[in-house]
């Protein structure tokens, strides 16, 4: 089985605990607004078998320590399920923690064979409705929320994560209701907020595609950190109650 | 005996003979507890830290240099006593009779003292004219013997920075003997071996060494006198803690009055020191407070050290270098760790007296550190730049455990061994040289013998590399000439009196070569071999660009392909060097280090099959070639660490610089992940590393408008630099290196 690869990063701090080599797929179904990797949609990659990439990986084995491992991401690794699944079976042989970064919009028996070799999935929940999320990312939020169910019922520990974008999802109603969906799932250890970064204008402009949300404005760290103080003050309160 | 200073210390070999080692493994204390402990600058230090800081600004305000003293050749005494603030300070002693006021020391060289004068608008005195007009310098000597390939080479720069123009350096007296043993036991200890010595065949080696003995004598007896001036006797050992740093520092001070080495590394001594701390602390005689205000002085001291440089000398080096490199941490052969509290303490010193480039702070990284020490270090890396890391484990095997690096990753060890500091051969230029039959493709000068230059459009691998086997042998038979006459003369009219006075008198010699350019060769070769790469010449044939079509496997992508290539060349050239006998029989070593010189190395090589510009600067040190990394930060530290430190003992440096953003979200998450990839990158035998934790945008502003940012330390190659101290292309050569950024 041959995976579809957009390319490697062998120095992955942020995404998933310790250090990480990420393996970024190939092809994507959604097109979200903010997305900054839009040159990971098309499905034509240089191509790999989960042997060569774990051969590469092996090499990084030294820097995982004990909280470190692979995080998968893309594009959207649950399109390539099969490779992933083979992947990450290679990886736990290995005994290398493995993380999945998805949207959660896949093949439900795919995703399920993925979760079976999965210690963390790291999900990106967007925004917090159907109609929202068909807006800004052409796909169907039920099919995540079914995924997320999913890790919940396989016991998969789970990262929720949201890129907060200014004006566009980062009201404080917006973002406690978030933190709500995210609360629902027994498999919760993390909701992360990422802030909105224009990083990713130049991979627009040479792709030729326009970018969505060029007039919205950069998040800054310190509006995620007051964000955070409202989630934590809201837990507070309800532990008052 | 001594009845005071030797108190409550554990007896052992080196109350017998000199052995620092010895008294360090029976007195010390490991510390594996955390930073809590550490006290905060105090008031008078602080004050002290401000006028200091205000001399800093008017010493760049004037140029760099705030004034020089042209009437009086440098050495131990030739200067009244000078003070920072002499009721406030606790350590005194100066270069000069006042604070940066630099000196003249044309021992290495008349003429680039002269120019160093002349380019801040001072002149030399006639004076000193007139004293060096019946004296040779070290400088003279090497050009009176210099033949014309060794010069022609130079010219071209396929050999460049030999310290032919100045005090060599790279030298690490045990600064630490004075302290414990009191000058008048090591004078002793001197003459006792002249005794010996004078007892052999009188051949050429002993009749040197009996005179440099009259010299280590003699000197010893000045850095008494040099001490007496500021009312110090420093005949017998240290009495307490304040004592020991400030012997330790009278004699580093002797040795940078009387030599302007390149390098003047301090060595090994906050472990050293620790146990006169833990005495005194022990007895109630000194409280942590008082204990890091002593060593907040120290190193203040080591701040204002100066030497005298020409612009062009600074434009190779970077800034204004001194490289007063200290050792920190490690591991004991014994298994503890050799971090102690004062480890610690020398690290808060940048807390306390801000960042800065000096002295050079080295952690001496094993993967048995205390956790929190490297946590610790982790943190102070996030926190100031200021820092580097180099492989105790790898060091350990072959230098023992009191091992100190001079310069930037030079190691030996402390009062045992010695270097021969020599530069380094640009190897880019070389493939270039052989594919030209041996001209110079800058000017088209025949620099090398004649050989038939390359033929045909398209280059081919096996007859390139065959073309570089003919000229590496002359480079490499060059390259050994040169440094011989250079340490020949070095010895013979600049020898270091007082640091040679504080070695072993048995002393084991390294002869350090350098090369520079190594990942533009390998990448220039792998292009050969795996892209299609076309000669284009001009009119008189020479090879002056090359037309690149395809792709090719760059160093740094953790690629075997031409990983394997760098590996090659690099024991190549080394196994040539090896087959040229050295001076006074040194061990040859080989260093794979460039400082911003790489700026200055690239200005003098022609375009390069790898697609790099003629002019443009090569990647520092072992560093790949920038933005040629696809695969992140960690595929280019595996790149760099199979370089083999077996053959590179003198050292492989690496820079690395990253945003914080990319090394974690939080504080204390960055620190366990810097944590993973220094412990991750030095177990693969990996040997240096500098770290930068710093924005892209932090280094722009910085460039755009100096004043926001006067103290902005940055790790260059090997050594901190504070980044106003480069030349604004230097600033810009570092902001484009590749900064490792996440999507």
């Amino acid at each position: 089985m041959k995976g579809k690869i957009h390319s490697f990063q062998s120095l992955g701090a942020v995404d998933g605990p310790g250090l990480r080599y990420v393996v970024f797929m190939q092809g994507c179904t959604l097109r979200c607004a903010y997305c900054h990797n839009p040159d990971t949609w098309s499905t034509s990659g240089e191509e790999y078998t989960a042997d060569e990439v774990l051969a590469k990986i092996l090499r990084y084995k030294p820097y995982f320590a004990e909280n470190g491992g692979v995080t998968v991401s893309g594009g959207e690794p649950l399109m390539q399920w099969q490779f992933v699944s083979e992947l990450f079976q290679k990886l736990h042989a290995e005994g290398i923690h493995t993380a999945l970064d998805t949207a959660g919009i896949g093949d439900m028996e795919g995703a399920r064979a993925v979760l079976r070799h999965t210690d963390l999935v790291l999900c990106d929940l967007k925004f917090s409705t159907a109609e929202d999320y068909l807006g800004y990312c052409r796909g169907n939020m039920n099919t995540v929320l079914t995924f997320l169910k999913l890790t919940e019922e396989m016991r998969v520990p789970l990262w929720i994560r949201h890129v907060v974008v200014p004006k566009l999802n980062d009201s404080e109603a917006y973002i406690l209701k978030i933190t709500a969906l995210s609360n629902q799932f027994s498999n919760l250890q993390k909701l992360e907020l990422l802030p909105f970064k224009k990083m990713c204008m130049t991979k627009y402009e040479e792709l030729g595609i326009p970018f969505p949300l060029c007039d919205y404005e950069e998040c800054s760290d310190s509006a995620i950190q007051n964000l955070y103080q409202l989630i934590e003050s809201q837990k507070q309160k309800q532990w008052l109650c | 005996m001594d009845e005071q200073g030797w108190k409550n210390f554990n007896g052992g070999n080196w109350q017998n003979e000199i052995d620092v080692r010895n008294f360090i493994q029976t007195n010390y204390t490991p510390y594996e507890g955390s930073e809590e402990f550490l006290s905060p600058a105090t008031e008078r230090t602080e004050a002290l830290m401000k006028k200091l800081n205000h001399l800093f600004d008017l010493e760049r305000e004037f140029g760099g240099v705030l004034d020089i003293d042209t009437q009086t050749v440098s050495s131990l005494t030739s200067y009244n006593p000078g003070y920072l603030d002499k009721e406030k300070e606790i350590i005194v002693g100066l270069q000069t009779d006042r604070p940066l006021k630099r000196g003249v020391n044309p021992f290495g060289g008349l003429n680039m003292t002269r120019k160093a004068c002349e380019a801040y608008g001072y002149k030399l005195s006639d004076k000193v004219e007139k004293e060096f007009q019946y004296r040779t310098t070290h400088n003279e000597g090497v050009f009176r013997v210099y033949n014309d390939d060794i010069k022609a080479a130079r010219h071209c720069g396929i050999i460049t920075g030999l310290p032919d123009a100045y005090g060599r350096g790279r030298i690490i007296g045990d600064y630490r003997r004075v302290a414990l043993y009191g000058v008048d036991r090591l004078i002793e200890e001197k003459k006792k071996d002249k005794r010996l010595v004078s007892a052999q065949n009188m051949d050429t080696e002993h009749i040197r060494l009996l005179e440099e003995l009259y010299q280590q004598i003699t000197f010893l007896g000045y850095l008494k006198e040099m001490a007496s001036l500021y009312g110090c006797d420093i005949s017998n050992p240290a009495e307490n803690a304040k004592e020991a740093v400030q012997w330790l520092y009278f004699g580093y001070l002797g040795s940078i009055k009387e030599q302007n080495g390149a390098a003047m590394s301090l060595g090994r001594v906050s472990t050293f020191l620790d146990i006169y701390f833990e005495r005194d602390l022990k007895s109630g005689f000194l409280t942590e407070q008082k204990v890091q205000e002593i060593l907040d002085d120290f190193v203040m001291k080591l701040r204002m050290a100066r030497h005298l440089r020409t612009p062009e000398y600074n434009e190779l080096f970077a800034g204004d270098p001194m490289w007063i490199t200290e050792s920190i941490g490690g591991m004991g052969e014994d298994g503890r760790t050799l971090v102690t509290k004062s480890s610690y303490r020398i690290l808060h010193t940048l807390y306390n007296l801000g960042s800065a480039a000096e002295p050079n702070l080295t952690i001496l990284w094993s993967e048995k550190l205390p956790q929190n020490f490297k946590r610790f270090a982790a943190k102070v890396s996030c926190d100031t730049d200021a820092i580097q890391y180099e492989n105790d484990d790898i060091m350990r095997p072959k230098f023992g455990d009191d091992y100190a690096i001079a310069c930037c990753v030079s190691a030996m060890r402390v009062g045992k061994d010695m270097q021969f500091f020599g530069a380094r051969a640009n190897l880019a230029k070389l493939l270039l040289m052989s594919l030209n039959g041996g001209r110079d493709e800058k000017s088209g000068q025949q620099v090398a013998p004649t050989h038939a230059p390359y033929e045909g459009e398209y280059l081919d691998y096996d007859k390139v590399v065959q073309g570089m086997d003919i000229y590496r042998e002359w480079l490499a038979k060059t390259y050994v000439s040169a440094m011989n006459m250079i340490h020949y003369m070095h010895d013979k009219y600049a020898y270091e009196k007082t640091q040679m006075a504080l070695h072993d008198t048995s002393v084991h010699r390294f002869m350090a070569f350098g090369i520079a350019g190594m990942s533009v060769l390998a990448d220039s070769l792998s292009a050969i071999k795996y892209a299609k790469v076309k000669c284009i010449r001009d009119e008189t044939g020479l090879i002056k660009d090359f037309e690149i079509s395809g792709n090719y496997p760059a160093f740094g992508n953790d690629d075997d392909r031409v990983d394997s290539i760098a590996q090659e060349q690099v024991k190549l050239f080394f196994e040539e060097l090896k087959k040229n006998a050295t001076y006074r029989d040194a061990e040859h070593t080989l260093s794979i280090l460039t400082i911003t010189s790489n700026v200055v190395y690239g200005k003098k090589t022609g375009a390069t099959p790898d697609g790099r510009k003629a002019g443009e600067p090569f990647a520092p040190g072992a560093n790949p070639m920038h933005n040629r990394e696809k695969n992140g930060a960690l595929a280019s530290l595996n790149s760099v660490a199979k370089l083999s430190y077996d053959i590179c003992k003198d050292g492989i440096s690496n820079t690395f610089s990253i945003i914080p953003q990319a090394l974690g979200h939080e504080d204390e998450e960055r620190y366990r992940n810097l944590v993973s990839i220094l412990n991750g990158y030095f177990m693969q035998k990996a040997h240096h590393i500098n770290v930068n934790v710093l924005n892209k945008e932090t280094l722009m502003e910085a460039y755009e408008n100096p004043d926001k940012y006067p103290n902005l330390t940055i790790r260059v190659s090997g050594y901190a630099v504070n980044f106003h101290k480069l030349s604004k292309q230097q600033q810009l050569e570092v902001i484009s290196r590749t900064f490792h950024e996440v999507m």
